[in-house]
């Protein structure tokens, strides 16, 4: 069943995939009582020994694994080892999920209730819960949905026991916790919580990997768990967080379970429950703790229409096949397994590369609605726009998305103006239409001071890029092909490979693109180098499919046809450029001395709105935290940014000669020559 | 005298131990047994005749398959009316009729006894190349009165091993190079002689003592394009001295297992080695591919049992000066000679360890629950270093095996089957029938201590569950081992090819490495084509302190396959590639060869490899001995050796 998948190339055909259901359907017609107390019998993992949660605590405090680092602990820190093996009871008990069905039945006859209120329609792709099924008795499963929403894994498990599928275990952040009665709830509907952040705490990580590593041994249940590690705030996805992935490999790459069948899943929503509340978060409104009495007070979203949800259960893929020839498994041959090592370079090459295509499968798997094109086309028309041209750009965009492999729910005979105004229905909190122009909605209408106004103008403008970028990934490599061309010195294409290598550098935490180009032994391999350029060929490959492009020798020539394609791709990024610019010259003339990175975002915000205001730039996204937050990160990567320590406090410390060359490299004020580069 | 009362009692617990062996063998006992004799060589003719039965005949293939395993008598078939039979009179089941193997081979593969592939019937000459003699050799051989042989017949027998690959070869009347050329020593001067004029005459020396290897080890390099000689050792098979003092005997290195431990007994004594392959394989190819035995726990492998080593080399004879029992003098050049697979030299004596043959033995046999606690409890045996004579443990599927073997009617079967029946009911009601596991026993020693020795075994067992079958369920599973080595020919002849193989693994690898190497050919035979689900099953043969000998068995069903061998390859290549990465080795006990030379540089480093590349290269610097087993072809080596860089394995 689980096959190589993910190094499968784009099929071009990309028009119709599986058929999908709406599982809402049978419960607008029947019992949601019955349908909670039903009879749930699902297929389990055939090598699963079968135990309770109680029964699977004992198995990993009494783990050789969590003894050695028990033992290890105490002689670092001159503590007893049970006075350890007590803490690691507590970590675990804090940690440890209680799946209980008849949780899950409350849930399931509640959400039922609440899904009908919300959506219009779950559909869910019937083929891929056959190839779960099958997936989930031959081998332990890991379920790797994309994170939008707090709502995904209530609804992964809602879906699950709807088609008698084995209950997943659940990764969650502490957070929840902070909520005592829901967070026991999803504890008891298999949530086990981890924290945030922990560092070097040796007895934290051996406790959390031993146990979600029993629970895959023992085939307990699927393990399911975010990539993106977070809600993604802005609709695009996170660069994943590799430590689950990792854990969740390494029985695999020790020979302690045979294979490990991994599978993206991606839930596009119509409309994110939190929709309204991401971009004030983007914007540095705080987030209202998560709190109980808080998510009732979210009831009033009830009352609102949030369109449908796709869920796409996509491919297993099988950890075995992929790691073939990656992996040399003896290189653990020679020290017992328990006791813990780092990986190796290639186990974290390998794991990094696939976490990226895992990713990619999520993004290419994700049902996209008419409106994201709108979007993405009211996003480079920020003062609005005739309703009728914008109909028209739907419909060419469309053309467009398709030739590139988008996944587009727009049924072949729906004319794009019913598309554009039922989408613009649907969002009627986000846009309006006015004398036929097309307008973002700001709220409230009137604002007293300049800085609320354009407070309120971002507020609109993040929430419409959110929807735009549910499209970029579509775009991103011909898009980036489209500024490398305009920035490269010449038509060559080694020349715009070079520019396109400096924006995939820049933007590598901004998008999800190819990574560990830059090999860390210094050995370039083939694998790497492919690696390198596989991003820019497959840019190429759909610029030169949609006709945008010829590769002429070693030229890449425009054609006629392309201009406006190439006009608008680079247009769709031109809000990151001009993004990472101001951060840029921010850091250039406001950075001062002993700059925290915790006192940066603020600076970097009303270093922003200052420009925005004075400078009249229409750049919202330089508001972001988002942004500014992985622009910091490039620029430390790229050492134009050193962290320095002093006694206790780390600060930023600017060259301020990189960071201008990067700065105009990104406003193609010089064109991007190899030296340049080299520098940097 | 004491000694004398002790030599009387050895000679009648010899007597019954006699009986034993014979009984498993059911050989005729009336034959001149291997004498004791001299240092010197054997005089022609005349004491030839007397040893015949006991002595393999140069012309094997008249009590030998020249296509298939074991004496030419004995062979499963099913006959008229459907049902398994084992012929023959040798063995204990000779003569009976097997009623589930039918059921149980149909079950298992998907066969039909309707699709037949029966084997060539006979060896034709003309299929043979012609010899290329070395003339200038064979006129220097003729002067010296060894005698040789260039029939086809003779070339054809010594040109192969057991692995699947050169069995179906024959059957289907293949033959690709072969020996030009037989020669048979009867002794040590001889070999010095013969390795003499193959250095004068540059002529390829290949050892043969029993031919049973598993590892391509016999098979001629294609590339080979000198003139090929098989130096058979099995007339070279005399007992020269015991040395009751140090318990020793000296021992010409082409006897066979099963004639050796004949003739020790009479005289009281054992060496204890009996690999399952000790009907036919030497004392000479133990040493040359580092054997072990199943009774290893008690008497020690191979290189545990030898004291001394002669062996005749391009060089000269290799040998010690003394027969001290532990040296430091730099590192053992045993071990060099253990294991060199016939690439330095010919093994001509050997001084070996003999223990007086034991007064009482017990079989016995342990149920468990399923194969973990199975694995569980044979690692507690090894931790408290009390494992038996012998301890096997089966896994599901050989125990279901082992069911389709019982016999019609015999006493001890019919004994055991009802017994097994009455424990099935009372005692093994909780167990799952698709889970349990079946460990097999063997105590020896001293009677008060066999059965004290028994007590804590099966006292550990209870621990892990496991409860006592019976006796007679244990020496059926040991009589077994001789005969399920004549069942490969049988699936052969109905579409069904399989082989076994064989690693060692330290204890906490074993159960993932069976279960993931078990599953890796399942999932390889589906990917290949193969129409029906393998067999695919193993068990545990030894323990060890630090680890376990794990054997594999693996069949399939190749009907619809255009190359079954190919796949069967492939599949057999990837469950190795799956044994390394999983912590196992090369080979436990079946030696490198051909068939697994690809992996030693990974298994033993590339500096490793070098170093026994320049022992080969003082010893043989002509390459007479030129099987080219365990080393790639020689300058493929030098270049990496001399690089220090591991080329990465494919
Ligand atoms: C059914 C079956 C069961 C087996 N069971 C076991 C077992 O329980 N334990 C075990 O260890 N093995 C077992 N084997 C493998 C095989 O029996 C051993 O490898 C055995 O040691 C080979 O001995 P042989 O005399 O048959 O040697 P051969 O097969 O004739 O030769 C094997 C290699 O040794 C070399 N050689 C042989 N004699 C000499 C000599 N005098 N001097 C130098 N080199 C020589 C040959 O050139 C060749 O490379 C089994 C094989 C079969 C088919």
């Amino acid at each position: 069943m689980a096959s190589k998948t993910l190094y499968s190339q784009r099929d071009p055909a990309l028009k119709k995939r599986d058929d999908f259901e709406d599982i809402l359907e049978e419960r607008r017609n029947f019992s949601d009582l019955r349908y909670a107390l039903r009879c749930y019998t699902p297929v389990l993992y055939k090598g699963m020994t079968p135990c309770k949660p109680s029964m699977l605590k004992t198995i990993v405090l009494q783990s050789e694994q969590l003894h050695y680092v028990v033992n290890q602990v105490s002689k670092e820190t001159g503590e007893a080892t049970d006075i350890i093996q007590e803490e690691a009871v507590v970590i675990l008990e804090e940690m440890a999920q209680r799946l209980q069905l008849s949780t899950i039945r409350f849930f399931a006859f509640t959400l039922s209730k609440a899904f009908k209120a919300l959506f219009q329609s779950i559909r869910v792709n019937e083929e891929g819960i056959q190839r779960l099924q099958q997936a989930i008795q031959e081998h332990p499963v890991v379920l790797l949905p994309s994170h939008r929403s707090y709502l995904d894994f209530l609804l992964m498990s809602y879906i699950l026991y709807t088609y008698d599928l084995a209950l997943p275990v659940i990764a969650a952040g502490m957070d929840f916790l902070g909520m005592k009665f829901v967070g026991e709830m999803l504890r008891m509907s298999g949530a086990f919580f981890i924290r945030r952040s922990f560092g070097g705490d040796k007895l934290y990580w051996a406790v959390f990997s031993e146990y979600v590593k029993t629970m895959l041994r023992n085939g307990y249940a699927p393990i399911e768990f975010f990539l993106e590690g977070t809600r993604s705030r802005t609709c695009k996805s996170l660069t994943p967080k590799l430590g689950l992935l990792n854990i969740v490999m390494d029985p695999f790459f020790k020979g302690e379970v045979f294979d490990v069948n991994v599978v993206p899943i991606s839930i596009s929503y119509e409309r994110v429950l939190e929709e309204a509340l991401y971009a004030r978060e983007l914007l540095g409104v705080p987030k209202p703790k998560e709190s109980t009495s808080g998510l009732l007070k979210a009831r009033r979203i009830l009352s609102e229409d949030y369109g449908s949800i796709h869920v796409y259960f996509g491919q297993p893929v099988s950890v075995r096949s992929l790691a073939q020839g990656r992996i040399n498994r003896s290189q653990y041959n020679l020290v017992p397994r328990h006791i813990p090592a780092k990986p190796s370079e290639d186990a974290l090459d390998f794991v990094s590369d696939t976490a990226y295509r895992l990713v990619r499968k999520q993004e290419e798997n994700m049902v996209l609605r008419p409106w994201v094109l709108i979007a993405a086309i009211l996003m480079q028309n920020l003062d609005g726009m005739d309703s009728a041209l914008l109909t028209e750009q739907t419909a060419w965009l469309r053309g467009l998305a398709r030739a590139f492999g988008a996944f587009l729910d727009w049924p072949d005979n729906e004319p794009a103006a019913k598309a554009v105004s039922s989408s613009l229905a649907l969002h009627r909190d986000l846009v309006r239409t006015e004398g036929g122009r097309v307008l973002l909605t700001e709220q409230p209408p009137e604002s007293s001071s300049p800085e609320e106004a354009l407070f309120n103008r971002a507020v609109a403008a993040l929430s419409c890029a959110s929807y735009r970028n549910q499209i970029l990934h579509v775009f991103l490599r011909p898009a980036l092909a489209a500024v490398a061309m305009d920035a490269a010195a010449t038509s060559r294409k080694d020349d715009v490979y070079g520019s396109f290598a400096l924006l995939r550098d820049v933007f590598s935490n901004e998008f999800i693109l190819c990574p560990g180009a830059a090999s860390r032994t210094g050995v370039v391999t083939l694998a790497r180098r492919e690696r390198d350029t596989r991003d820019f060929e497959e840019a190429c490959y759909l610029l030169m499919k949609c006709g945008a492009v010829q590769i002429l020798k070693q030229d890449i020539v425009v054609t006629e046809r392309g201009r406006p394609v190439l006009s608008f791709l680079s247009g769709m990024l031109e809000p990151f450029l001009q993004g990472y610019q101001v951060v840029c010259r921010y850091f250039r003339e406001e950075a001062n001395e002993g700059l925290t990175e915790k006192q940066y975002v603020p600076a970097v915000r009303s270093f922003a709105v200052k420009r925005i205001l004075s400078d009249g730039l229409k750049c919202y996204e330089a508001l972001s935290s988002d942004l500014q937050k992985n622009a910091l990160a490039a620029l430390l990567r790229m050492n134009a940014l050193k962290k320095v320590k002093v006694v206790d406090l780390v600060t930023l410390k600017v060259n301020k000669t990189a960071v201008k060359t990067l700065e105009d490299a990104l406003g193609c004020k010089v064109p991007v020559q190899k030296p340049v580069l080299a520098r940097l | 005298m004491a000694s004398n009362y002790n030599s009387a009692e050895r000679q009648r617990i010899a007597q019954q131990r006699l009986k034993i062996i014979a009984g498993h063998l059911q050989k005729d006992e009336d034959g001149e047994p291997t004498r004791i004799f001299a240092n010197d060589c054997k005089a022609e003719a005349t004491d030839r005749h007397s040893s015949s039965t006991s002595t393999m005949p140069k012309r094997r293939q008249e009590v030998m398959k020249w296509n298939g395993w074991g004496y030419s008598d004995s062979r499963f078939l099913f006959n008229k009316k459907g049902q398994a039979e084992f012929t023959g009179k040798r063995y204990r089941l000779s003569g009976m009729i097997l009623p589930s193997l039918k059921d149980w081979f149909e079950g298992t593969f998907g066969a039909s006894l309707q699709h037949k592939t029966p084997a060539a019937t006979s060896l034709s000459s003309s299929a043979v190349q012609p010899p290329s003699l070395n003339e200038d050799f064979v006129q220097d051989l003729k002067a010296t009165g060894i005698p040789y042989s260039h029939e086809a017949e003779d070339r054809v027998f010594r040109a192969h091993g057991h692995c699947l690959h050169e069995i179906f070869a024959l059957r289907e009347g293949k033959f690709g190079r072969v020996p030009d050329m037989v020669v048979w020593p009867n002794c040590h001067d001889a070999v010095v002689k013969i390795v003499e004029l193959a250095s004068k005459h540059n002529v390829c020396l290949i050892p043969y003592g029993g031919g049973t290897s598993v590892s391509s080890a016999l098979e001629c390099p294609q590339e080979e394009t000198r003139s090929i000689v098989s130096v058979d050792t099995s007339q070279m098979n005399r007992i020269l001295w015991i040395d009751e003092k140090n318990l020793t005997a000296h021992v010409e290195a082409g006897i066979v297992g099963q004639e050796l431990e004949r003739a020790l007994n009479e005289s009281g004594y054992c060496t204890g080695h009996e690999p399952d392959s000790m009907e036919f394989s030497s004392l000479g190819g133990w040493v040359a591919t580092r054997a072990s035995g199943m009774k290893k726990n008690i008497y020690g492998n191979i290189e545990d049992l030898v004291v001394h080593i002669r062996m005749v080399t391009p060089r000269g004879v290799i040998e010690k000066s003394c027969q001290g029992p532990r040296m430091s003098t730099g590192p053992d050049i045993h071990h060099f000679i253990l294991g060199s697979e016939g690439t330095l030299g010919v093994v001509t004596e050997v001084t070996m360890k003999i223990r007086p043959v034991p007064e009482y033995q017990k079989y016995g046999s342990v149920v468990f629950p399923n194969f973990e606690q199975g694995v569980a409890c044979l690692r507690e045996v090894a931790r408290q270093r009390c494992a038996p004579a012998s301890i096997r443990l089966m896994d599901n599927a050989q125990f279901q095996f082992g069911h389709a073997l019982k016999p019609q009617v015999s006493s001890i079967f019919t004994s055991f089957l009802d017994g097994l029946k009455n424990i099935y009911i009372t005692k093994f009601k909780g167990f799952d029938p698709h889970r349990l596991c079946v460990a097999t026993l063997l105590f020896e020693g001293n009677r008060e201590r066999v059965l004290q020795h028994e007590k804590q075994v099966y006292d550990i067992a209870a621990t892990f569950g496991g409860l006592a079958a019976g006796e007679d369920n244990g020496q059926r599973g040991y009589m077994l081992t001789f005969v399920i080595a004549y069942l490969r020919d049988l699936g052969m002849d109905y579409y069904v090819i399989g082989e076994s193989f064989e690693t060692s693994v330290p204890w906490d690898r074993v159960l993932d490495l069976c279960r993931n190497v078990k599953e890796r050919i399942v999932r390889e035979c589906k990917d290949k084509g193969v129409q029906f689900p393998p067999l695919s099953t193993c068990r545990v043969t030894q323990t060890y302190d630090a680890g376990a000998c794990v054997y594999f068995y693996f069949a399939f069903n190749y009907r619809g396959l255009a190359d079954p061998v190919h796949v069967y390859e492939q599949v057999e290549h990837a469950a190795r590639e799956e044994i390394l990465a999983n912590g196992g080795s090369l080979s436990h006990h079946h030696g490198v060869g051909k068939l697994r030379k690809q992996w030693m540089q990974e298994s033993i480093s590339s500096v490793g490899l070098g170093m026994l590349k320049s022992v080969k290269d003082y010893v043989d610097p002509d390459n007479i001995f030129g099987n080219r087993n365990l080393l790639s072809s020689r300058n493929q080596h030098r270049t990496a050796a001399r690089a220090g860089v591991p080329v990465s394995p494919q």
